[in-house]
């Protein structure tokens, strides 16, 4: 592969998506194999693109061979993909996490949706190539593109379950398309000013003729950052979320609740550094009381403690655990917004960590629903005895959740903790603990529950969702449950372990980009 | 009459769009019934068509499209090309693509809002709000 | 909650009617957006660069072509969620109540089915001269496949979608909405075989008859047409199963 492995990485999940279409529709034993391979080949591309970029810095790759214009210092013509370690590491999340619910989904998808199985893996796989093609691009508008096509398919993904999550993901199209077109909206006038659809010449046409003060770039950096938090679910635009991950079909939940809200603060990060760049996000504006920056951490404050309020409150695990990905969203968004290299760094480790963690837990709830067939907590009702193993994998994606070394979650935790300290941002210091200090109820709630039956008699159990087909309940946890539950739990742990090198790693990317000159 | 003259008319069709922009937008987000939100969900996606296309717009400028004779070669004869004469067409290519995601969108939504009805019986969001309540929650 | 609504669009509205103050004039020739660099060499070296006058065409199919790439997947995207979303396997799916009876009359009528028969064949050759003719005209494989589309959804509403059906019928769909982007996609794979990146058509100059430049002409030509195939068959997709709210029986 060598060069060519960055557009490997998208065309893979896009060619098996058409060989489901071909041979699938026809053969539904070969959905699941051609959809695990197609997964492999996208990670072994892109494990192949990230030795390369760790080896040169950054790897660009030329679509339709358009090189820029002035023997390769003028604009682009064309699109490119530009891959440094921060996008590399996401598309590293991504294509593993990927591969690690298509493994789980063996048993799930034909339980889940027994007559549209190859419907379901070719929208699979093309969510999957809409989510890496969005991380790995570096024009505005082809991220555009992509985005719609993660939105489409995910739209689809929900509406494929009960009646409920069709009313839900009619909520998350009206929610996602305005979230969308204000993203467009934003490419509008950053066009309109500049004339270029590549991130990096945006960025270089703003500092060239300097329209860092122009109202159309202020407009367009506001519109893009509504866009991207309506789709990312940062509170007060969450609602749309809860619903529709909690009603989706196992699978669906499992691959969109770890990937869908991180790879969109992704791409708020990408256009703070790349497109605005971090100096005109965090300096303050002529006119306004109060720091842009300031604003934005206070805001996601509130979203940290507005979401884990709201996750102790409910008594479904599915429920609760959407709840803690909005307080979840408010840690990064708070960390990549408290204009210090370190802040940036966490954030950036904490969408790894994070979407380990929430996969993790989303995997281990499934194989709960599938055992016991439902997700009240009273269902967890003496657990521990019953399935050791699937509530151990459990109890380390919530130590990590709470933060409790040496899982990841622990030193992603630190690493935001340390930079809101050193901004000065207590209140955001005082949201991160109070988060943590919810989590341990929350969660040892759970444990004390599951660890210590209590005698109940036999009362109806409430069935998670009444509309949904009966579950079956099954008798064994199927190893293709069991093995990517394990696999997510023991990488709580080696992220945890390698939490430096991946630092080093991010520290190296956002230091090559020269945005921190002055390194605090 | 100045505001007139510098703010609105060299700008009247950016005006516009914001206008239609609003409409479409609240339906989206007030309106009761399914179907007008997803009227006004293509309102709003018109109006950024409308957008795009007026960044391109040239003052006596033609389609995008060269004449044979501006061609290279013997044949053609190879006339040199005005960049004033032909529209930009970067942002007519972009909203292609627009045009298409609107359509996907709105084909998807019409789906799920047919599943709704035939779900609920109704496609008020009220309706199937007070049915939802019935049933036994989280 | 209304209150809330009004208050979010008029919030919306007022920041971008503030930032409509600093756009440059409607219609400016030396706006960024018109007189830009970017602009500027679409315009003046697309007749060198790929020999193909509609410059629409040539940014579309070519210097973004992966966008277009996308863009077809799109549809397809479209066309298989619709599917799965609302296609009715007559199982009962999990205990919706049956579809409304369809209210068709027996007998399809007799001018509506004759003009049809007048319309079609020369509306789809039409279609293909549109999509033929995208290079030197505004057209190209959307309108193209739109119009054909079209063709087989006027069939529908003329004889009921089931005699559509039998001449698209569900698998066929599928099958021509995939190889549209096969097309497509197959095109760029070739490039990247040949050894050079993806999508980079002048490479394919040496399968094809015809110089470097000719043969990013010639690739656009075959894109284009991957793109007609898929349209043509998501969109008769979309509507025979929106107007038969899945089942793919009776019609409007």
């Amino acid at each position: 592969m060598g060069e060519q492995a960055p557009i490997v990485i998208v065309l893979a999940p896009l060619f098996g998506a058409l060989l489901i279409a071909f041979v699938g529709i026809r053969f539904k034993a070969l959905c699941l194999p051609v959809t695990l391979g197609a997964l492999s080949l996208s990670l072994a591309a892109t494990v192949e693109t990230f030795r390369t970029v760790l080896a040169r810095g950054e790897f660009v790759y030329l679509l339709g061979g358009w090189k820029r214009l002035q023997e390769g210092d003028g604009i682009s013509i064309g699109i490119e993909y530009r891959v440094d370690t921060i996008s590399g590491l996401v598309l590293l999340v991504i294509a593993a996490v990927s591969l690690l619910v298509a493994i789980y989904s063996r048993t799930r998808v034909v339980a889940d949706t027994p007559d549209r199985v190859p419907y379901y893996y070719m929208l699979y796989l093309l969510l999957v190539a809409g989510l890496a093609g969005m991380t790995i691009t570096n024009d505005a508008f082809n991220l555009y593109v992509l985005l719609e096509i993660s939105s489409l398919t995910s739209y689809a993904l929900i509406a494929v379950g009960s009646r409920r999550a069709v009313l839900s993901a009619f909520n998350y199209v009206i929610m996602g398309t305005i979230g969308a077109s204000f993203y467009l909206l934003g490419i509008g006038y950053l066009y309109i000013k500049t004339g270029v659809l590549n991130m990096q010449d945006i960025h270089a046409v703003i500092i060239a003729n300097d329209l860092a003060e122009s109202p159309s770039i202020r407009v367009a950096s506001v519109l893009i950052l509504m866009g991207v938090w309506i789709k990312m679910a940062f509170f007060p635009l969450h609602a749309w979320l809860p619903n529709a991950y909690s009603y989706s079909p196992t699978t669906t939940g499992a691959l969109m609740a770890p990937l869908v809200t991180k790879v969109m603060i992704y791409i708020m990060i990408r256009m703070m550094v790349t497109v605005f760049g971090l100096d005109y996000s965090f300096r303050a504006t002529p006119g306004m009381p109060l720091h842009w920056s300031n604003l934005v951490v206070t805001l996601s404050s509130i979203a940290i403690v507005a979401g884990s309020v709201m996750a102790l409150s409910r008594r479904d695990l599915k429920k609760m655990l959407t709840y803690i990905i909005i307080a979840e969203v408010g840690y990064m968004v708070g960390g990549a917004w408290l204009a210090n290299e370190k802040g940036m760094t966490g954030a950036v480790y904490h969408i790894v960590s994070d979407a380990f963690m929430t996969l993790c837990l989303f995997l281990a709830v499934g194989v709960i629903i599938a055992r016991t067939g439902q997700s009240r907590i009273e269902g967890m009702n003496g657990l521990f005895k019953k399935m050791p193993l699937t509530m151990a994998a459990f109890t380390i994606g919530a130590l990590s959740m709470i933060g409790l070394p040496p899982t990841c979650g622990f030193f992603s935790k630190w690493y935001l903790v340390g930079a809101g300290i050193e901004a000065g941002q207590w209140h955001y210091v005082g949201a991160l603990l109070f988060s943590s200090l919810m989590n341990a109820v929350i969660f040892f709630r759970i444990f004390e529950m599951a660890y210590f039956p209590k005698e109940v008699n036999e009362a109806e159990p409430a069935c998670f969702d009444p509309d949904a087909h009966p579950l079956e309940t099954l008798e064994k946890t199927p190893s293709s449950m069991a093995i990517p539950l394990w696999i997510s739990a023991v990488t709580l742990i080696v992220l945890g372990v390698f939490n430096y090198t991946i630092v080093q790693w991010i520290a190296s990317a956002l230091q090559s980009l020269n945005f921190f000159p002055a390194a605090g | 009459m100045e505001f007139f003259e510098q703010l609105i008319i060299p700008k009247f069709n950016y005006w516009i769009y914001v206008i239609l922009m609003m409409i479409g937008m609240r339906a989206m987000i007030a309106k009761n019934n399914l179907v007008k939100k997803l009227i006004g969900m293509a309102i709003f996606q018109t109006a950024i068509i409308l957008f795009y296309v007026s960044i391109g717009v040239k003052e006596g400028a033609n389609i995008p499209i060269l004449d044979h004779h501006m061609m290279p070669g013997e044949i053609h004869g190879g006339d040199p090309v005005v960049v004033a004469e032909f529209a930009n067409p970067l942002p007519h290519v972009l909203m292609l693509t627009a045009i298409v995601v609107g359509v996907a969108t709105l084909g998807l939504a019409l789906a799920m809002s047919q599943k709704i009805y035939r779900a609920y019986g109704t496609l008020e969001e009220d309706d199937i709000l007070s049915q939802i309540k019935l049933e036994p929650n989280d | 909650m209304k209150g809330l609504a009004l208050f979010a669009v008029a919030f919306t509205g007022a920041l971008l009617l503030y930032a409509t103050g600093d756009f440059p004039d409607w219609g400016s020739l030396d706006s960024p957006a018109n007189g830009g660099e970017l602009s500027t060499h679409y315009i003046k070296e697309v007749r060198k660069e790929t020999e193909v006058p509609n410059i629409v065409t040539a940014v579309l199919a070519d210097y973004r072509g992966f966008d277009t790439m996308f863009e077809t997947v799109v549809v397809f995207v479209a066309g298989i969620a619709i599917i799965a979303v609302l296609r009715d396997f007559g199982n009962g799916s999990r205990g919706y109540p049956p579809a409304l009876a369809n209210n068709l009359p027996e007998e399809p009528d007799l001018i509506v089915t004759q003009t049809c028969n007048l319309v079609i064949p020369v509306l789809q050759i039409f279609a293909l001269y549109v999509l033929a003719h995208g290079h030197h005209s505004p057209g190209g494989g959307f309108q193209g496949g739109v119009m054909l589309g079209a063709s087989y959804i006027l069939i529908a509403l003329a004889n009921g979608v089931e005699a559509a059906m039998k001449i698209l019928s569900e698998r066929k769909i599928l099958l021509m909405a995939a190889t549209g982007i096969l097309i497509y996609s197959g095109t760029g794979l070739v490039c990247l075989l040949l050894g050079e990146n993806f999508l980079d058509y002048h490479v394919l100059s040496r399968i094809l008859p015809t110089d470097p430049i000719m043969a990013r002409s010639h690739a656009m030509l075959f894109v284009e047409t991957g793109v007609a195939f898929t349209v043509t068959a998501v969109m008769f997709s979309i509507y025979a199963n929106l107007a038969t709210r899945g089942t793919l029986k009776g019609g409007l």
